[in-house]
């Protein structure tokens, strides 16, 4: 019977109330008394030199109340980037200096150059039209490749390239690894492009700054998964605010995906403006500003190679790839390709040896930061058509050649510096195996070829690392900040509780999961527990969320301070019953003394930590709050795997998702309805990066997919129902909730499983095609298989 | 500006609009019924739809004057005065139709308007007619069960909850 409360149930979100009603409150909903707009002038070029910027006339337009250029940024911070990469070479990385608003030189479509500020939003973008401005147009580096060579125009001048890092992973095993592959019974080579994307999260990006004259305090509502971060990044290394003259809220977030982890210039700006004019001001970004000035995805160019010896055993891998990190060093940019990506290459199986490389490029092009996953679909897709490329080679089963190589012993350090904790590849394929049908394949291939289609199978793993992230390793790794999480739990006197989290929930449904866990812990109801998150003036200091963390650092955290809450009621309840406390048992929302019929409820005993009247002051203070921050000890290693069957119509060469299945192993679950559509949604957006999106850049730097009807958003009808299961579960050894992280999965397990599909399709089509880059759109797949 | 009236939710609104205001920005800035959201500026989200005259629309491509003297219906005016969810939101809640939320008041619209003309749509119907609606939490699988469950079809046999 599926329990109806606590954890393991489903109980119906209890956010959709207000969502489904339109009383949401989202930034854009957001207006202030006197509030002003800001427009941002920027660059329609993807590189020059701002030879002249005239505001004269546009300052006498209807509304203006101030134009701003880089000018009245001169001794304002630059936007900081919080990652710093070590090179090969023991250098670190290039980074170069990234202004509010640009500086002498626009470096990218979308760049800003101009923020016009004025009574109305329409004011500020006529009055914006007006801004006379003369660039002197420079060459565009676009082409990853050809940006690093000789002579290549710079995108930033004072930097001694385009070269951002050069890095080796792990550089000692590079000998060992070219012996190996010197020694390979077979290698099979790929190479192949993680298409640049844009998350689009359905909500634009808004910011409001505000400026309070009587306390001289600073705030800014922003669409944000980490108002702390930004509070940290903004005050100390922008504008100089320290943080008890800050507040940052994040209310109601239409989703992020990872673009909304970053700081961004314009949320700088509205709180710099916001207090130079001692006034509100408000950005609301449209759609076609959000294409150029939202942080993308993925991006890399890479080959990659498996060594085999003659039974078939991964005895090597070694990859190199071109990663793009656009204009600028975003917030996270420098981590997504090394250690969410290099750490990841072993991925389910055993191989011995592996050597990672990876050239970080600018380019002028919008920053490229993390999108839903990160690192690791970019490491998932080239390892899993690697394999899959071999298992064709080789003329073997492509499940049969994965579960000979998978990791079967735990914990297990891979020779990319994690150790998985737990896992079971074997079962998530076994439950693949039943849940997609697989012995029924042949039939429908048979039912597809009838009506003159295609039809192939893909089958992939993943292993993905989440709840990020041990502090004290990450540090050594170049991280700037910590990446613990913390969670105040205040027990109101009637009995009913507010946890506070530093986690954020954009979609996510934290308000209805971790009432959940808490509820039961104690053996309350979980209407008795309130969620508060998204406002750095009440909530502790928090990391946010992103890399599937939320509960599996946050909800820990959350346990703790629970833990804490719950070891002092013990102590008031037994002064109340005046038993020992070790005799105290807490079970159904009462305390009772082991072995007596004496019991005293959860109620009289919070109410006691208020009304102290009968209490042991002597030994402790009244009150019945706590607060924890927890710092993982390792990552969390979820990991499954998935299939796909496609039909492909040779005609037209369209491709159409007939069936999707995923077997995942997220370790414990506290909501299924949640995970299950947290597998959903990332699903579609895999499917998505394998058939349709692609942010595509001509060789000037216009981006050529700037709008939703040029950058193919996945809809209703291009996308199946899904089979998922997450039965299989190795709990994490290492949380106390033995949780692993689901926000990612889907995005890292999807993209190889169609493109495997694809390929198959293509094959017994006869067609000697062994890949083909994504989005595999009609028009490549045609191409390819009439070439 | 000009003064522009029409009925919202079935209450008579009024407001100021310049001849270039969108319907979209009048309802959500002048009447603040910020339940109608903008998700894009080129007509492709449909996180702005409502129903003028009864027909569903996208608010962006319409001039807050064109709806003057209209029936305009919004996400605020679906539940009852109470709170208490219509069939189509509450098969939103049940079946986890949405995450984040911010395409669901235009989920929610288009979605009574389909089922206003095909009170039982298949679920290849249900995608197409969605066809206008971008999603990008759900994957649109709870999406569609949800409207095929507000339909009345039994929609147990579909991959799990």
């Amino acid at each position: 019977m599926p329990k109806d409360s606590g954890i393991g149930a489903s109980p119906k979100r209890r956010e959709d109330q207000r969502f489904l009603t339109g009383n949401g409150n989202y930034t854009d909903d957001i207006n202030l008394r006197g509030q002003a707009y800001v427009h941002f002038l920027r660059s329609d070029v993807a590189h020059g030199r701002i030879t002249s910027i005239d505001t004269t006339a546009a300052s006498a337009m209807p509304g203006v109340v101030r134009i701003f250029t880089g000018d009245d940024f001169e001794g304002v911070g630059g936007i900081p980037c919080g990652w710093q990469i070590t090179d090969k070479h023991g250098e670190v990385m290039q980074e170069p200096a990234h202004p509010v608003l640009a500086q002498g030189k626009v470096r990218y479509v979308g760049d800003a150059i101009a923020a016009v500020v004025a009574e109305t939003a329409d004011q500020a973008r006529d009055a914006a039209e007006a801004i006379e401005l003369d660039i002197e147009e420079l060459p565009a580096v676009i082409n990853m490749k050809e940006a690093v060579k000789e002579g290549a125009t710079k995108v930033h001048d004072d930097l001694t390239s385009n070269l951002c890092y050069d890095w080796g992973f792990v550089e000692e095993n590079k000998p060992a690894v070219e012996e190996a592959f010197a020694n390979a019974a077979h290698v099979t080579t790929l190479e192949l492009v993680n298409n640049r994307l844009i998350a689009n999260p359905m909500e634009p990006r808004v910011a409001v700054g505000d400026f309070n004259r009587s306390t001289g305090d600073s705030t800014l509502y922003t669409t944000s998964q980490n108002p702390h971060v930004i509070r940290l990044l903004m005050g100390a290394f922008v504008l100089g605010i320290p943080e008890h003259k800050l507040r940052v809220i994040a209310p109601d977030v239409g989703g992020g995906f990872g673009t909304k982890i970053f700081h961004y210039a314009e949320e700088a700006f509205c709180t710099f403006a916001a207090k130079a004019l001692n006034r509100a001001v408000k950005w609301t970004s449209s759609r076609s500003e959000a294409f150029i000035t939202d942080a993308h995805g993925r991006d890399h160019v890479s080959t990659i190679q498996l060594a085999l010896d003659a039974d078939n055993n991964f005895t090597a891998l070694r990859t190199d790839t071109y990663a793009n990190m656009g204009a600028y060093l975003s917030t996270f940019a420098p981590s997504v390709p090394t250690w969410l990506h290099g750490t990841l290459m072993a991925g389910n199986y055993k191989t011995p040896l592996i050597y990672v490389n990876v050239k970080a490029v600018f380019t002028n092009t919008v920053p490229v930061d993390a999108y839903r996953g990160a690192g690791r679909p970019e490491a998932t897709y080239q390892l899993e058509r690697v394999v899959d490329k071999a298992a064709r080679e080789l003329g073997v089963d492509p499940i049969a050649l994965r579960r000979q190589n998978f990791i079967t012993e735990f914990p297990y350090a891979t020779p990319v510096a994690v150790e998985y904790d737990t896992g079971d590849y074997n079962a998530t394929m076994d439950k693949l195996e039943e849940i997609a049908d697989l012995k029924g394949f042949a039939a429908r291939r048979a039912a597809s070829e009838a009506k003159g289609k295609g039809r192939g199978l893909g089958v992939n793993c993943y292993i993905e690392a989440c709840g990020i992230a041990p502090s004290n390793l990450v540090g050594q790794l170049g991280a700037r900040a910590g990446l613990y999480e913390s969670a105040t739990v205040r027990v109101n006197a009637t009995g009913g509780l507010v946890v506070m989290t530093g986690s954020h929930s954009h979609g996510q449904g934290h308000e209805t999961s971790f009432p959940q866990v808490i509820a039961d812990m104690i053996g309350i109801d979980e209407s008795m527990v309130e969620i508060v998150h998204g406002d750095t003036a009440n909530t502790p200091m928090g990391m946010g969320t992103y890399g599937s963390r939320s509960l599996a650092v946050g909800g820990s955290a959350m346990v703790r301070a629970t833990e804490k809450i719950i070891a002092k009621a013990k102590k008031i309840a037994a002064h109340l019953m005046e038993a020992a406390e070790a005799d105290i048992e807490l079970k159904d929302g009462a305390f009772s003394v082991a072995g007596t019929d004496k019991s005293v409820a959860w109620g009289d005993v919070t109410l006691a930590a208020y009304v102290p009247h009968n209490y042991p002051l002597e030994d402790i203070e009244p009150g019945l709050e706590e607060t924890a921050f927890y710092d993982p000890a390792n990552f969390t290693y979820p990991s499954g795997a998935y299939a796909c069957e496609v039909e492909l119509d040779p005609e037209t060469g369209k491709v159409s998702i007939e069936r999707f299945a995923a077997a995942d192993d997220f370790g414990n679950i506290v909501n299924p309805m949640i995970v299950d559509g947290q597998v959903h949604g990332g699903i579609g957006q895999g499917i998505g990066q394998a058939l349709l999106e692609a942010a595509i850049y001509n060789e000037d730097g216009q981006l050529l997919s700037a709008s939703y009807m040029d950058y193919a958003m996945p809809r209703a009808d291009d996308l199946p129902f899904y089979q998922v299961d997450h039965s299989c579960q190795t709990p994490c050894t290492h949380n106390p909730l033995g949780v692993k992280g689901c926000g990612e999965a889907g995005a890292i397990g999807s993209p190889p499983a169609v493109v495997n599909a694809v390929v198959d399709a293509l094959q017994s089509m006869g067609k000697d095609i062994t890949h083909v880059d994504m989005p595999l759109s009609p028009a490549r797949v045609w191409t390819a298989m009439n070439e | 500006m000009t003064k522009v009236s029409m009925t919202v939710n079935g209450k008579p609104a009024s407001g100021e609009a310049e001849g270039r205001t969108l319907l979209s920005s009048f309802l959500r800035e002048e009447l603040e019924l910020t339940g109608t959201h903008v998700g894009c500026d080129t007509s492709q989200c449909g996180a702005c739809v409502v129903h003028v005259n009864g027909v569903a629309v996208k608010s962006c491509t319409m001039l807050a004057i064109e709806a003057e003297g209209a029936e305009v219906a919004t996400i605020e005016g679906q539940a009852a005065a109470d709170g208490t969810l219509n069939t189509v939101q509450q098969a939103f809640q049940d079946h986890h139709g949405l995450q984040c939320g911010f395409c669901t008041p235009g989920m929610v619209m288009s979605a009574t308007a389909l089922l206003k003309d095909n009170p039982k749509p298949s679920e290849q119907e249900i995608r197409e007619y969605l066809e206008g609606n971008l999603c990008r939490c759900t994957g649109y699988h709870n999406i569609v069960k949800a409207i095929m469950a507000a339909s009345g079809q039994d929609v147990s046999a579909i991959a799990a909850e």
